[in-house]
């Protein structure tokens, strides 16, 4: 919805600033300063007196260092669409309340209250040459070598799923069944099947809310860092760039090198943002009514 | 124009987990006319309705029209219009695309729909609302942009969910009258949902009356004014005053006497009493006349309690010197503390089965 706009500041926008003060001033503090504290660090390399671009040439000319971007596009890409599509998947089916529903709500969302780690140390136990996956499969003759889960790519891909399924499943859930079901009941009575019912009413109406989940899960999946070192190859095929931030900060020492990394890291992550909000808003149409937020 | 439907015929239980909703609900229907399911808030008139349009299954039970079983089939299936309670439009559609919505999915050609929409349009009187979006639209403007979207299909059914509730009281009169207009320009066959007996009636060809998933009584609206079948009905018509009687004497043509709290109480009755039995004698506000000769029969004193004043008339509670307390509605001005004598004319007062003792039809 458009608002209209005065212009003029009125008693209820300093009220409106003032009680604005204290969250200000603690994205201030704790958001904003650092921020641009790690700019100004990532420009000062250790090896150059005074600013320098030096990180940020070094960073992509050395192919150890800027393959990292094109490894965590791999994950976090391809885990994004694997990670939203199931929740909607499973959001979508349940969103009239389905049999044994807490229960089956309740396991899809466990994973969260684990925290990575132990979560990590499951799928390797579980997933591992020697876990019961495998031991299950090889047992039953479906299998001739070991599959393997860890220590590799299809690991760290396990490990973003389990974390943030959960998390874009509620998400979703909330907002599929926040439509009004009237609205699709009428679509049914108008002549349209189930699949053209989610296809030209559902769909666009869950799509702002697909986009938010999109955004997210991207941004939790291009930082990833436990999982690729837990269960990925830290040095290799899962290097990703929070790894290679951290690296230059803790092994190397080199804060400002670190810091122009995580720049990149936050530059690349801002423009899939963009990107999802652009597009966010194209499909939001101009009037809306009862659905959700926007 | 596809026909609209010869008859309906259906009895439906609807279980959900142990609480039954709807118990052997069953009608026998011609086409081509208003019905109204009627009754308070719970009582599985909206579940019926639900069921008949197919977006809930029947625990056990048929639907069938025009000699067509049509409990099986999907609700896109069945060729019936629907109207929601809160409007139920595409929010992400236009006003256009709303109505055309139907009509696109049967791959009618462009130029047909956009003259169908046309005509619809002009039907509920909105023409030229093409593209604005629902949020735009009032929920008068809402409701009838709802109701040409399911019109625009020529629905053999119309099914109609309470869709005047959510509008204020002066929009609910127009709209009620403007729905009562296209139901009978078009010919159609409508199931109108609703808890107000005013709509109902005036709105009906055949009312079915229903309490706790139970028909209760069916007829034309006529029929369930005057000649409510039990308290349950007649409390949903408009008899506010119940007296507890026994039944002392019957004459010809269901004439009635009975007595209780120390008064006698003449009337008529479509019911079969013995004499001895328990009666529950009924009367509306407006049928009580203030004034008359405490002498004669069915005349009583009464003391004046409350008065609301209601512009052309006053309604008031009056305390009966045996007792009871008692609704009037007059257009003679009274005054609380007022004593008055109060008559309840017989041919106005109709003694129903007391409650417990079989009062269904």
């Amino acid at each position: 919805m458009k608002r209209a706009r005065t212009g003029e500041p009125s008693e209820l926008d300093l009220l409106a600033i003032a009680c604005l003060a204290p969250s200000l001033l603690y994205v201030l503090v704790l958001f904003v300063y650092p921020f641009l504290y790690g700019i100004f660090l990532s420009l000062r390399p250790m090896k150059v007196d005074g600013f320098s671009l030096a990180n940020y040439i070094a960073f992509f000319s050395d192919e150890y260092q800027y393959k990292t971007v094109g490894i965590t596009f791999r994950l976090a890409v391809p885990n994004t669409l694997i990670v939203v599509a199931a929740s909607l998947l499973f959001a979508y089916n349940m969103r009239r309340g389905i049999w044994l529903e807490r229960t089956i709500t309740t396991i899809l969302v466990l994973p969260i209250s684990l925290g990575v780690i132990l979560l990590a140390q499951g799928i390797l136990g579980f997933y591992g040459g020697k876990g019961w996956f495998n031991q299950l499969l090889l047992g039953l003759g479906l299998l001739e070598d070991s599959l393997v889960l860890t220590h590799n790519f299809t690991g760290v891909m396990l490990s973003l799923f389990m974390q943030q399924f959960p998390f874009c499943f509620l998400m979703l859930l909330g907002y599929i069944s926040g439509i009004d079901p009237s609205i699709e009941n009428s679509a049914r009575t108008l002549g349209a099947n189930p699949w053209t019912v989610f296809r030209r009413v559902m769909l666009p109406l869950i799509a702002p809310g697909l986009a938010i989940a999109f955004a997210l899960v991207f941004v939790m999946s291009f930082a990833t860092f436990p999982s690729a070192i837990l269960l990925g190859q830290a040095t290799g095929a899962t290097r990703t760039i929070a790894i290679a931030a951290y690296a230059q900060a803790f092994e190397q020492f080199d804060m400002s090198y670190a810091s122009a990394i995580a720049v990149i890291m936050g530059i690349f992550q801002l423009a899939a943002l963009l990107v999802i909000i652009l597009l966010r808003r194209r499909m939001v149409m101009a009037a809306t009514m009862g659905v959700g937020k926007r | 124009m596809k026909e609209t439907i010869e008859s309906l015929r259906f009895r439906i239980t609807k279980r959900f987990g142990t609480k039954t909703v709807l118990r052997d609900f069953g009608l026998e229907v011609r086409g081509g006319q208003f019905i109204t399911f009627l009754g308070p808030s719970g009582c599985g008139k909206s579940t019926a309705l639900n069921i008949i349009a197919g977006l809930i299954p029947a625990t056990d039970g048929e639907v069938w029209v025009d000699g067509e079983r049509i409990d099986r089939l999907p609700p896109e299936k069945r060729g019936f219009g629907m109207v929601f309670q809160n409007y139920a439009l595409f929010p992400h559609m236009t006003v256009f695309g709303n109505i055309a919505f139907g009509l696109q999915l049967q791959r009618r050609p462009a130029e047909e729909v956009r003259r169908r929409v046309q005509e619809m349009l002009e039907l509920v009187q909105l023409p030229g609302f093409e593209d604005r979006y629902p949020g735009q639209l009032s929920g008068g403007q809402q409701q009838r942009i709802a109701i040409a979207r399911a019109l625009v299909l020529h629905p053999r059914l119309m099914l109609l969910d309470e869709p005047l509730s959510n509008l204020d009281a002066k929009l609910r009169i127009e709209m009620r009258a403007e729905i009562k207009r296209i139901h009978a320009n078009l010919g159609l066959t409508s199931i109108y949902v609703t808890h107000d007996q005013v709509e109902a009636l005036s709105l009906s060809d055949w009312v079915v009356v229903m309490k706790d998933g139970v028909l209760i009584q069916a007829g034309p609206p006529q029929e369930i004014h005057d000649q409510p079948v039990n308290v349950f009905v007649a409390d949903f018509m408009g008899f506010r005053n119940f007296f507890q009687t026994q039944v002392v004497s019957l004459g010809p043509n269901g004439d009635v006497e009975a007595a209780g709290n120390g008064m006698t109480i003449r009337g008529k009755t479509r019911h079969t009493f013995t004499p001895g039995a328990a009666a529950v004698a009924a009367i509306r506000p407006d049928d009580v006349v203030v004034g008359g000769d405490s002498g004669t029969a069915n005349a009583f004193r009464a003391t004046v309690d409350i008065v609301e004043y209601l512009g052309r008339e006053d309604e008031a509670i009056v305390r009966l010197e045996s007792g009871g307390r008692l609704w009037v509605r007059t257009e003679a001005r009274v005054a609380p503390g007022e004593t008055v004598c109060v008559t309840l004319p017989p041919d106005r007062v109709i003694f129903l089965p007391a409650e417990g003792s079989g009062g269904t039809a």
